[in-house]
């Protein structure tokens, strides 16, 4: 089923958030992801979108990929271990010709079992989620987790984004977060769990570049009992996200400035305080520099960040309109829905643009 | 006493067409190989306390001069070598253990040489480090797994610091070598090489003479079995310490500085008398066990305030990863590994040459083995031993090493032609000698040049590979195996590397 | 003006000073030539004094109020106004010696094998590194203005 090498790529990447909450439909992240259509060829393509399932809003919904019964049954025991099942069911699909070779797919609403929160009561409830999905994509062949978060899905599959939006129905869903992704692999075989956004509780990744630091990102990160297993650098954004910003709480914008930290020469032009604070976190956090080219979109439940590695090497436009944030590879893509925003700019290398839920809004 | 067995490993080679019997040769050479013949009006050579380290070929002006093995031959035998006849000879003739200098000079393995490294193409950019920037800065220390920051003001703000670091602007510092096993200006041309390129050199079990102490922020203290010159004074002086348990060239092995050596400069900085010889015991006496060493550690903590890093050196011995795991477990803050490569002022040969492992896999084993651990963030690793260039260092540094250690190769920068005869104490290029005629070869100002020319032009070409491999700050080469690939390498070689073969 | 200076803790003693000294001053200025072939080579400009391990070259001071020039009854030693070298003239030298008498320095000799010639050193012309300097294997020798 998966591809153990590693998997360099080019890709396309986009994101619209309503900073109000404000739910929307599809059109707009197919069209503007349609707009970049060139930078991908076909061998991936998927969206991320939050606030989708209000209804089962406190559960995690876990989205699965299966390449066989064996690999269902075998993720379904082990998922049965950690969780109470709430609703399980079909990931609803319609036909679409030239998607191929689709895996089974699945989507199950759960809470964790009390009993598996006492007996790992050095753990956190999201520790438990992210330990199981690791045993599952780790463990279980044919299975996948595609996502993991409360309130999101991850829709993603082998085709261009389009014809997996819709595939996957996205016209019946509505999102205050969207992102999408189109890929580009340089290496031919690609599979399903593999196209972006890469997703892991409600944290969600569309990536375009290629992280040359990707060896000691892994190595790192295992320091702290990730284990990278897929091979693809997305995911180690990924764990690094979580690494940073979940379990060590940093913010968004703090943690932008381990990903892609500021040259020591800028670092030395803040004052003292500031000084020290930077110094400090890449002494630290020396291994968790995102280096090579990039341009990153990262989801959560709250907030939605852009960030471009620290020389630019992959573009990266930011528009404001109204409550409306985009974010997108191309500045094409931004305007295909939105004409004339109030403000687009070209993001700067290693700065991060932030688009957040107003204070208040749930 | 009957003639000795031994015969000439060299012979001097002069062309007489070119020879205009100036006496450079004569006056340079320390172990009286040259000699004018006033009455004849002749220049005379007698290869036989030849050490070939071309003081007199490359003075000489109008390059008359040359050294060449001497022709002789032993009968072929593939067992009874040449060497392996005079070894014995000479232990029949003196009945002493071989002593030796430097590092090994057997064809032990350079995986150095196994390992390629990888480059950006098309799908990543390679970056240009004459245009753009190229950061090699490095911290050496104890670094917390996360901060603590407050963020109540908003921007973040450090709730307390993290342990001091040594702050390095190029990942390659000058490996331990005392002051008595090398001279005076060559100690200077090392302090004063690392203030200009921020780095730091080690004294060694040397002590630190007074003239040095100006030099204290780009110097790590050794405190090794002997204790010579350790003071609270010392400690205070340098940016970090080094308790030496081992070295490389001599696992296991003391060291001993022969009391002529001593005079009274080195005698008043290793508080020692004046002529008595310096010997540093096999073991520390106070360490016999890892929590032995975790009370040294502790005791010198303490005795500094906690405001320097206290760092360990070991050998690569056999089971390194255990040892440096149970040394960053007892408080060390740098783990420094001596690969079997590594160099001496002095050791036994046999022991030099058959004792200890390449640093390559044991500095493999030692990373790979702290991040199983989960404690690789607790201390910093330097790596020592042979390191003979840009390219074995950043192999090095991709295999996880936080920077490296170098003595052979600064010693070359000032003139070291590697003959191995520093225990004699009669280095032509005046840096292993403390003879007054002698240690005025080495001019500090051109000693440090030299060397800070060497860090220069290493750092430039550690550049150069950063941005042919697409990425602009050591910190994202350091441990990224994934950079390297084997070749000619066995399976259980690339497994104990924890890298890749070549077009996998 | 720009003086010869000797860091005596640096002379490694080699000698290399008089000998590219003695080439500059030769007719080929070859130094195997120099050596093997002219029968007339001048003797060093400088000469290296030694005791024990310390050694340094001696060579003319180029004094402001040079006494060898005030003591030359023929004007053979003369102060270039350019350079603030003191030269030496052999075809107006009548071999008085008085120069060496009155040397603070001791740095003239006589060349005896040339007569009347004193020895001394010219500074290489003034303009340029001298020759000793710039080929001290030890930089132990500098050219340099201390405003002396």
């Amino acid at each position: 089923m998966r591809d153990k090498r590693y998997i360099p790529s080019g890709c396309a990447i986009c994101g619209i958030m309503s900073e109000q909450g404000r739910l929307f439909g599809s059109q707009m992240i197919m069209s503007s992801i349609a707009t970049m259509h060139f930078r991908a060829n076909g061998l991936g393509g998927g969206f991320a979108a939050y606030g989708i399932y209000p209804e089962h809003k406190d559960y995690y919904a876990l989205h699965l990929m299966y390449d066989s019964q064996a690999g269902r049954d075998g993720a379904e025991a082990l998922l049965k271990n950690y969780f109470v099942m709430r609703l399980d069911e079909y990931i609803p699909t319609r036909p679409v010709p030239v998607v191929k070779n689709r895996p089974t797919l699945w989507r199950y609403f759960v809470s964790v079992k009390e009993e598996v929160k006492e007996e790992l009561y050095d753990l956190t409830e999201e520790d438990i989620v992210v330990r199981a999905v690791m045993e599952v994509n780790r463990t279980i062949t044919d299975a996948f987790v595609a996502s993991s978060g409360k309130n999101m899905g991850v829709f993603k599959g082998v085709g261009y984004p389009e014809d997996i939006g819709e595939f996957f129905k996205l016209d019946t869903y509505k999102a205050y977060i969207w992102t999408s992704h189109a890929r580009f692999p340089t290496n031919t075989s690609a599979w399903w769990g593999g196209a972006h956004p890469f997703g892991l509780l409600d944290w969600s990744i569309v990536h375009n570049g290629e992280i040359s630091s990707y060896g000691i990102n892994r190595r790192y990160l295992s320091n702290f009992g990730y284990e990278c297993h897929l091979q693809t650098d997305t995911e180690v954004i990924t764990y690094l996200v979580d690494l940073l910003m979940r379990k060590h709480r940093l913010p968004a914008e703090t943690a932008a400035r381990v990903l892609a930290a500021p040259f020591w020469k800028s670092i030395e032009r803040e004052p003292e305080e500031e000084r020290t604070v930077l110094e400090a976190l890449r002494t630290v956090y020396g291994g968790a520099l995102l280096n090579g080219p990039f341009s990153i979109l990262l989801g959560s439940a709250r907030m939605m960040m852009g960030l471009n590695d620290r020389i630019k090497l992959r573009p990266m436009v930011a528009a404001r309109d109204k409550d409306l944030v985009f974010m997108a590879s191309e500045e094409a893509a931004i305007r295909a829905v939105c004409r004339n925003p109030e403000h687009i700019w070209s993001a700067k290398a290693g700065e991060p643009v932030v688009a957040a839920l107003k204070d208040g809004t749930q | 006493m009957t003639i000795s067995y031994l015969t000439d490993d060299y012979e001097i080679v002069r062309d007489e067409s070119k020879c205009i019997k100036c006496q450079v040769c004569v006056r340079q050479c320390a172990n009286a190989v040259h000699s004018y013949d006033d009455e004849s009006d002749e220049m005379n050579s007698d290869g036989g306390d030849c050490a070939a380290c071309q003081r007199c070929v490359t003075l000489c002006p109008t390059k008359a001069l040359s050294v060449r093995r001497r022709a002789t031959e032993f009968r072929q035998n593939a067992n009874w070598t040449g060497p392996v006849q005079t070894g014995i000879v000479k232990q029949a003739e003196t009945g002493g253990v071989l002593l030796t200098s430097m590092g090994t000079d057997k064809p032990h393995p350079i995986y150095w040489d196994n390992i390629v490294l990888n480059a950006s193409q098309v799908t990543n950019p390679s970056i240009d480090p004459l245009r753009e920037p190229m950061e090699l800065r490095t911290y050496l220390g104890r670094k917390p797994d996360s901060l603590d920051l407050d963020f109540s003001d908003g921007a973040p703000r450090l709730k307390s610091q993290i342990d001091k670091q040594l702050k390095l602007e190029t990942p390659i510092m000058f490996s331990a070598m005392s002051y008595g096993s090398i001279s005076y200006n060559a100690c200077l041309s090392l302090a004063r090489a690392s203030q200009a390129a921020g780095t730091f050199y080690n004294t060694g079990e040397g002590g630190l003479h007074k003239d040095f102490y100006e030099y204290g922020p780009n110097t790590i203290v050794q405190v090794a079995s002997g204790r010579f010159g350790v003071t609270p004074e010392y400690l205070e002086a340098a940016a970090a310490i080094e308790i030496k348990i081992g070295q490389g060239a001599k696992p296991g092995i003391g060291g001993h500085l022969p009391g002529e050596k001593v005079n009274k400069a080195i005698s008043e900085t290793r508080m020692i008398p004046e002529g008595s010889d310096a010997i540093s015991p096999a073991p520390h006496h106070d360490i016999y066990s890892i929590e032995d060493l975790r009370q040294l550690i502790y005791a010198l903590k303490e005795a500094t305030n906690y405001t320097k890093p206290v760092g360990v050196k070991i050998s690569a011995v056999h089971n390194v990863a255990a040892i440096a795991s149970g040394s960053v477990r007892a408080g060390a803050d740098i783990i420094a590994i001596d690969g079997i490569r590594g160099g001496t002022g002095a050791a036994p040969t046999v022991i030099r040459d058959n004792i200890g492992l390449p640093i390559e896999l044991a500095l493999a084993a030692v990373d790979s083995r702290l991040r199983e651990e989960g404690i690789r963030n607790q201390a910093s690793i330097v790596a020592a031993g042979g390191f003979r260039g840009s390219a074995d260092i950043v192999k090095a540094i991709a295999l996880g090493a936080d920077a490296v250690y170098v003595a052979t190769a600064a010693l070359i920068a000032m003139g070291c032609h590697v003959c191995q005869k520093c225990y004699t104490g009669r280095c032509n290029w005046g840096i292993a000698t403390q003879d007054p005629y002698l240690v005025r070869r080495l001019n500090p100002d051109v000693g440090t040049r030299r060397l800070t020319n060497l860090l220069r032009a290493w750092s430039l070409e550690i550049k150069e590979f950063l941005g042919a491999m697409g990425v602009n700050a050591i910190e994202s080469l350091r441990g990224n195996r994934a950079h390297l690939r084997g070749v000619g390498l066995t399976d259980t070689e690339l497994r104990i590397l924890g890298i890749q073969p070549a077009g996998d | 003006m720009r003086r010869i200076y000797a860091k005596e803790e640096v002379c490694i003693g080699c000698r290399l000073c008089e000998i590219h000294c003695i080439v500059q001053h030769s007719r080929s200025k070859k130094i195997i030539k120099a050596f093997q072939e002219e029968e007339d080579r001048p003797l060093p400009g400088l000469f290296v004094e030694e005791s024990g391990p310390v050694s340094f070259a001696v060579q003319c001071r180029h004094c402001d109020d040079a006494q060898c020039v005030a003591a030359c009854m023929t004007g053979a030693m003369r102060k270039d106004d350019q350079t603030g070298a003191v030269t030496h003239d052999a075809d107006k030298c009548v071999g008085c010696w008085m120069c060496i008498m009155v040397c603070p320095a001791g740095a003239i000799r006589r060349d005896l094998e040339h007569g009347k010639i004193a020895s001394k050193c010219d500074l290489c012309g003034g303009e340029d590194t001298p020759v000793c300097v710039e080929r001290c294997p030890n930089e132990a020798l500098t050219f340099e203005d201390r405003g002396e």
